[in-house]
C-alpha cells in the first residue's frame, strides 16, 4: 500500500510573511471566552488602531514594512484560574521576550499596551509567566510536559497553515509514506499508549483487533470518542477547541492502520465552540487533500463525518455510542462481539477518545521510545488532568504519569482555595471516587488509582473542602447516573434509583445505620448485576465515601448534624449577638425576610422563615451568623 | 443551538421550506434519525406532533421510535422554548463550588423555575450537567456564551445585564428583580 506513488509532503499554503514585533496570543477557549476574552482581544485591536503606533497585520496576509503587531486567537493555554490569559512576544533590536499577563479586562489593556508593548517594562502585578525570571506561578508550567497539547494554547485552531508550519500532518505522512499498517500498530503497541477515555485498554492493541477482522465489504469504520460526558473533566472539549487537527490526524493514521475507510467524530452537542472548530478544520483539511480521497496522493482515502451527540452520557460507552450514530437510541449491548468484529453497521469498528488520538501524532513523529520513556510501570507517557473545584489554580494541565496525587493538587494546583481544609479528591467523575487525604502519595497510575476504588477515568480531578459534605457529593453522583441511566437494565435502573433515596434520605436527616449497610449491600447489587460500566461503576462513588468517609455518613445518621452544612435539613443558623455590629449586611441579602433588627443593635434569624440557604452567612464579615 | 435566537424571527414559509430542504437533504440515509431531529429542533426551536410524524416518515421509521429517541436524549424538547436560553451548569466542579445557589438566585430573578419559559417566551432555564469550563467554575451560559466565576449576585448580574442589552434598559419597573437584590452593597457599616 505504501510507496506505490510520489506523496505529496503537507505544507503551509500562505506561509508567514514576516514575523511582526508585537506578537500577542489571546486564550479563546470556552475557559477564556467565558472570562471574557472576546472582549479583551477586541479592547486589543482597539486600542492598538486608537494608538496608531503598531500597524495591526495578519502575518499570513500582511508583509509590514514598519512596526506592527499581530493578534492571534488561540485555544485553552491551561491556567483557566487566571483567564482571560495574554501571552506578548516582543521581537525587538535581536532581543526577544515572553510575558503571560492573566486576568486581563479591556481596562488594562491600554496600560499593557503603553506600558509593555511600547515601552518594554513588565507589569509585575499582573504577570503570570515569563522567560526572564521566575513567577509565583512557575510551580503549575514547570511539571507539565505537552504532548497531548503540544500546540493547544498556542497556535490558531481555526487556522490549518498554523498546525501545518508546527510540523502538522507530518506524522501521516511518514505513516502513509515509509510505513506499513502493521508496523503503525507495532510502534502503538511498543509506545505503551492506553485509552484516555477512562477504562485504560492498549490503543495498539485495540487497533490489532480491528486490523484482523475482514469486513464482509471492505467498510472499517474508526470513531474517534468526543462525548465528555463526565462532568468535571474538560481535557477532550480543549484539546478539540485548540487543535482539532491533531484528532484528524491520529484518526487518519489508526484508519490506516487498521484499514478504515469511513470515520465519524462524535462530539457533544453542548460543545458548541469545538463543534464549530472542528466544522472549519474539515473543511480545511478536505480541501488541502489531507483528509478525504488519495490523502496526499496516496491509495489512502479516509472520510470523517462529524455526528452531534444529543446529550446522554451512556453513549460513551461505545456500543451506545454506535447506536447513537445509528439514530437509535444510545442503549448498551452486550459484548461480544466487540465493535471490532462486528460495529458500526455490524462491520469491524475501532473507538478511540480525543486524547488518546491527539497524542498519536506525536508518538509517531517522536518515536515509541519516547513516549514510553515518561511514564510509570504500566502508565506510559502523559497525561491530562483537569483541576477543578476548590483548587487555587484551577485549568489543564498534562503531566507524566506516575505523579503523586500531592503534587499535582498542591505543587500544581497550588493547594485549596482560601486556605481551606482539604477533605477530599473526586477522580474519575460518576464512575470514580473520593480520595481522603491520607491517600494523597499514591502516584497516579491505572493500576494504583484502582486498587483505592476510585479511578483514573478521563481525568478529571475535583477538589473538595471542608465546606463540601461527602454525603452530599455521593448523592449528587447518584443523582447523574441514575438520570443518566439508560434503562435497559434492571440493576442500573432501580438499583440507583433506590440508592439515591438512600442518600438523599440521610441527606435530609432521616437515614439509620441500617441504611448504611443496606445502601452498601445495593451498591454491590448493582455493581455485579448492570450491563454495561455505566451501571458497572455507578456505586463507586458511594463504596468510596462509605470506605474513607464513613464517620461523616454516621455524623448524618447517628448525631443528624452535617459538619459542612450542606445538607440543610440538618442545619440552623443564629446570629451571634455578640459579635453582630448591626450592619444590616444579612438582612438585605436574605431572600425571605427571615432576618430582624436596627442598625447598630444585634439582629435576629427567624427560623420558621429561614429556608436555609446560607447567603447571611456568607455575607457575614464578623464572623457573627452561626451554622450548627 | 446558535440558531435559537433567530428562529422565532423567520416566517412559517421559510421554515417550512428549510424543514422540507432537511428531509430531502437525509432521504434514505442509513442513522438519519438523530440528524433529522436535531435539524428539525433547529428550525422549529422543538418539535411538534406533525414535525415528528413527518420526520419518521422520512426517515422510514414508526412515529413511536422517532418518540423514543427524542425523549431519549436531553437534548431534544417536544415543547416550545422561549428565545434565550439560560443554562446553569451542575457538573461536578460547579456543584462543589455552590451551583444550586445560583441556580435559585436566577430562577427567584426570572420568576421561574429550571424547564420553564418565561411568559414573554423571552428565556428559558435549562440545568444542564457540565458545559466543559470547569475552571470557571461556577458556570452559567446564556445562549452560546459561558459566564464564569460566578456568585448568586453575579449571576443575576450578568442575566440583568444580558436582559438590558437585548431589551433595552429596564422603563419604570426595575425589570422583575425582587426587592434586595439592588444595591445590597449599601452605604452603612
Amino acid at each position: 500500500m505504501a510507496a506505490t506513488r510520489t506523496l505529496i509532503r503537507p505544507a503551509p499554503q500562505n506561509p508567514r510573511l514576516t514575523v511582526p514585533e508585537v506578537d500577542i496570543r489571546i486564550c479563546l477557549g470556552t475557559g477564556g471566552v467565558a472570562a471574557g476574552s472576546r472582549e479583551v482581544l477586541k479592547a486589543f485591536e482597539e486600542e492598538l488602531a486608537r494608538q496608531d503606533v503598531l500597524a495591526v497585520i495578519r502575518p499570513r496576509e500582511d508583509k509590514c514594512d514598519g512596526r506592527a503587531a499581530s493578534i492571534t486567537g488561540t485555544g485553552c493555554q491551561g491556567l483557566c484560574a487566571m483567564d482571560p490569559l495574554v501571552e506578548i512576544h516582543l521581537s525587538r533590536n535581536g532581543k526577544s521576550s515572553k510575558v503571560t499577563y492573566g486576568q486581563v479586562t479591556p481596562a488594562m489593556v491600554p496600560e499593557i499596551i503603553e506600558k509593555h508593548i511600547l515601552g518594554g517594562e513588565v507589569i509585575e502585578k499582573w504577570l503570570v509567566l515569563t522567560n526572564e525570571g521566575p513567577t509565583e506561578y512557575d510551580p503549575f508550567y514547570d511539571a507539565q510536559e505537552k504532548l497531548t497539547l503540544r500546540h493547544v494554547g498556542i497556535i490558531d485552531p481555526e487556522d490549518i497553515d498554523d498546525y501545518l508550519e508546527a510540523g502538522g500532518y507530518q506524522a501521516l505522512y511518514k505513516v502513509l509514506s515509509e510505513m506499513t499498517p502493521a508496523q503503525v500498530i507495532d510502534e502503538l503497541k511498543r509506545s505503551g499508549l492506553r485509552g484516555r477515555g477512562g477504562a485504560g485498554f492498549p490503543t495498539g492493541q485495540k487497533w490489532e483487533f480491528a486490523a484482523g477482522y475482514q469486513s464482509p465489504d471492505g467498510v472499517k469504520y474508526f470513531i474517534c470518542n468526543g462525548d465528555e460526558g463526565d462532568p468535571g473533566a474538560f481535557m477532550d472539549c480543549s484539546a478539540l477547541e485548540g487543535e482539532p487537527h491533531a484528532v484528524f490526524e491520529g484518526m487518519a493514521i489508526g484508519a490506516y492502520a487498521i484499514g478504515a475507510s469511513v470515520g465519524y467524530m462524535y462530539v457533544r452537542a453542548e460543545y458548541p465552540l469545538a463543534l464549530r472548530r472542528i466544522k472549519i478544520g474539515l473543511k480545511a483539511a478536505e480541501e488541502r487533500g489531507l483528509i478525504g480521497d488519495n490523502i496526499m496522493g496516496s491509495d489512502f482515502s479516509f472520510h470523517i463525518k462529524l455526528k452531534e451527540g444529543a446529550g446522554a452520557f451512556v453513549c460513551g460507552e461505545e456500543t451506545a455510542l454506535m447506536q447513537s450514530i445509528e439514530g437509535d437510541r444510545g442503549m448498551p449491548r452486550l459484548r461480544p462481539p466487540f465493535p471490532a468484529e462486528s460495529g458500526l453497521w455490524k462491520r469491524p469498528t475501532n473507538i478511540n477518545n480525543v486524547e488518546t488520538l491527539a497524542v498519536v501524532p506525536w508518538i509517531i513523529t517522536n518515536g515509541a521510545e519516547a513516549f514510553a520513556a515518561r511514564g510509570y510501570e504500566k502508565s506510559k507517557g502523559t497525561k491530562v488532568f483537569a483541576l477543578a473545584g476548590k483548587v487555587n489554580r484551577t485549568g489543564l494541565a498534562e503531566v507524566p504519569m506516575g505523579m503523586t496525587l500531592r503534587e499535582v493538587i498542591f505543587g500544581i494546583g497550588g493547594g485549596v482555595k482560601k486556605g481551606k481544609k482539604f477533605k477530599a479528591v473526586q477522580m474519575g467523575g460518576p464512575s470514580g471516587g473520593c480520595l481522603p487525604e491520607s491517600l494523597l502519595d499514591l502516584p497516579v497510575d491505572y493500576e494504583t488509582i484502582n486498587q483505592t476504588g476510585a479511578i483514573v477515568g478521563s481525568g478529571g480531578m475535583i477538589v473538595i473542602d471542608e465546606d463540601n459534605c461527602i454525603v452530599d457529593t455521593a448523592r449528587y453522583f447518584l443523582s447523574f447516573t441514575q438520570s443518566e441511566s439508560c434503562g435497559k437494565c434492571p440493576p442500573c435502573r432501580i438499583g440507583t434509583k433506590r440508592m439515591l433515596d438512600l442518600l438523599t434520605k440521610i441527606c435530609d436527616g432521616q437515614g439509620t445505620l441500617a441504611d448504611l449497610d443496606f445502601l452498601e449491600e445495593m451498591a454491590q447489587q448493582v455493581k455485579v448485576g448492570s450491563l454495561c460500566a455505566l451501571g458497572g461503576t455507578a456505586p463507586n462513588p458511594v463504596f468510596t465515601a462509605l470506605r474513607y468517609f464513613r464517620d461523616e455518613f454516621e455524623e448524618h445518621v447517628v448525631d443528624k448534624r452535617c459538619r459542612a452544612g450542606i445538607c440543610t435539613a440538618l442545619v440552623t443558623y443564629s446570629i451571634d449577638a455578640e459579635a453582630c455590629t448591626g450592619c444590616r449586611a444579612c438582612v438585605r441579602v436574605c431572600p425571605t425576610g427571615a432576618i430582624t433588627g436596627e442598625r447598630k443593635e444585634a439582629h435576629v434569624i427567624d427560623s420558621e422563615l429561614c429556608i436555609k440557604c446560607g447567603a447571611c452567612y456568607e455575607k457575614c464579615r464578623f464572623d457573627a451568623v452561626r451554622r450548627s | 443551538m446558535t440558531t435559537e435566537a433567530t428562529v422565532h424571527d423567520a416566517d412559517e414559509q421559510e421554515q417550512e421550506e428549510r424543514f422540507a430542504e432537511l428531509l430531502d437533504h437525509y432521504k434514505g440515509q442509513a442513522g438519519a434519525l438523530v440528524p433529522l431531529l436535531q435539524g428539525a429542533q433547529a428550525v422549529f426551536g422543538y418539535l411538534p406532533e406533525d414535525v415528528m410524524r413527518r420526520v419518521a416518515k422520512a426517515a422510514g421509521e414508526p412515529l413511536s421510535k422517532a418518540v423514543g429517541v427524542a425523549t431519549f436524549y436531553a437534548q431534544f424538547r417536544l415543547r416550545p422554548h422561549a428565545k434565550h436560553t439560560i443554562r446553569c451548569c451542575h457538573g461536578t466542579a460547579c456543584h462543589v463550588s455552590g451551583a444550586a445557589r445560583i441556580s435559585e438566585e436566577i430562577e427567584k430573578y426570572l420568576g421561574i423555575e429550571a424547564g420553564e419559559n418565561t411568559p414573554d417566551m423571552l428565556y428559558t432555564i435549562e440545568e444542564v450537567h457540565c458545559v466543559g469550563a470547569c475552571g470557571m467554575a461556577p458556570v452559567v451560559m446564556i445562549n452560546d456564551r459561558a459566564h464564569g466565576k460566578l456568585t448568586p449576585e453575579k449571576a443575576v448580574e450578568v442575566v440583568k445585564s444580558f436582559r438590558a442589552e437585548v431589551e433595552g434598559p429596564p422603563a419604570g419597573d426595575n425589570g422583575g428583580a425582587p426587592a434586595g437584590l439592588g444595591g445590597q452593597e449599601g452605604d452603612d457599616e
